[in-house]
């Protein structure tokens, strides 16, 4: 299995996402925006970061990166992509995940870990059972995810929510356990086919026992296992 | 070059964070009177002569404003 990570000019976390697809025992390269030939990976991941400088908006410009097109074109025919923080901005302004993310509320930073409520979805890349409480962190300003309600309604009924911030035992408040003030406490969404998947939080950062947890492997694992079960 | 500007704004019902905290900000301040604050963009655009307006507001849906969240208002300035 062969991640291929795409580095945007101000990509931050693409050295994490390859240290954690490696210590996982798979491969991983380094695809730089320009490029326009991304034959030879699995899978896609569009890292953190701050890719040209959060100009206009977060990921508005990566979005029309030439390597984009190819990512666009990968997802379409199926393929596995996944964009982590930046990467999910870069996915919604490239419209291959519906809505938007806006500054948090209370316009403050937010760097900390959190608990995450996997939901019963049609994402590929994660297979934990729904109501699995994960801990991950996030790290970001814009992280408050906005759709109108039409959209919110086919992703609940279209399995397209994949994770929710939640309290430490899996419950959520009623004011909202996102602590960016996302929409339904959305903190991952997929599309409907579940091949492209859109997160605020870091998995890459926990899957190394060494930095402090390994709850984010589930998230690589399980697209590395699906991969292998569709080429044979 | 003609000149144009442009003002971009978050669409109705999309919380705008930034406009809620100057908001609240202004009524600590003792301004009773303020209501709603809405923090928006300002960009001024300069193009080539002839240039019409269709093309800025393509330009506008494709970049400088994200049509999911946000309006736009396009004003002619006239010549830089």
């Amino acid at each position: 299995m062969r991640f291929g990570v795409v580095r945007f000019p101000g990509s931050n976390c693409e050295q994490d996402v390859v240290h954690a697809v490696e210590h996982l025992g798979h491969d991983a390269g380094y695809i730089w925006h320009g490029d326009t030939d991304i034959s030879g990976y699995d899978a896609i991941v569009l890292p953190g970061g701050f890719s040209y400088g959060d100009y206009i908006r977060c990921g508005a410009v990566a979005r029309f990166s030439p390597v984009m097109a190819e990512v666009i074109r990968f997802a379409e025919a199926g393929g596995p992509v996944i964009g982590i923080c930046n990467g999910f901005q870069i996915l919604t302004e490239a419209h291959l995940l519906p809505g938007a993310l806006l500054r948090n509320v209370g316009l403050k930073f937010i760097c900390r870990t959190v608990s995450l409520r996997v939901e019963e979805s049609a994402c590929e890349w994660l297979d934990l059972p729904a109501g699995t409480v994960v801990r991950i962190p996030i790290n970001h300003n814009e992280g408050n995810y906005i759709c109108d309600p039409d959209t919110l309604e086919r992703l609940r009924a279209g399995g397209q929510i994949v994770l929710r911030y939640c309290e430490p035992d899996g419950s959520r408040t009623e004011g909202g356990s996102a602590p960016n003030g996302a929409l339904d406490d959305i903190a991952g969404i997929c599309n409907e086919r579940g091949n492209v998947f859109g997160l605020m939080p870091h998995p890459e950062r926990v899957v190394d026992p060494v930095s402090g947890g390994t709850d984010g492997a589930a998230f690589f694992a399980a697209i590395a296992k699906r991969a292998v079960e569709v080429a044979s | 070059m003609a000149r144009f500007e442009i003002y971009v704004t978050y669409k109705k019902g999309i919380f705008d964070p930034p406009g809620a905290t100057a908001e609240r900000a202004l009524q600590n301040l003792g301004y009773a009177e303020v209501g709603q604050v809405k923090i928006g963009k300002y960009i001024q655009i300069e193009v080539a002569d002839g240039t019409p307006v269709e093309k800025v507001r393509e330009m506008c849906d494709k970049l400088l404003a994200n049509p999911v969240i946000e309006d736009y208002r396009i004003e002619t300035v006239g010549e830089a």
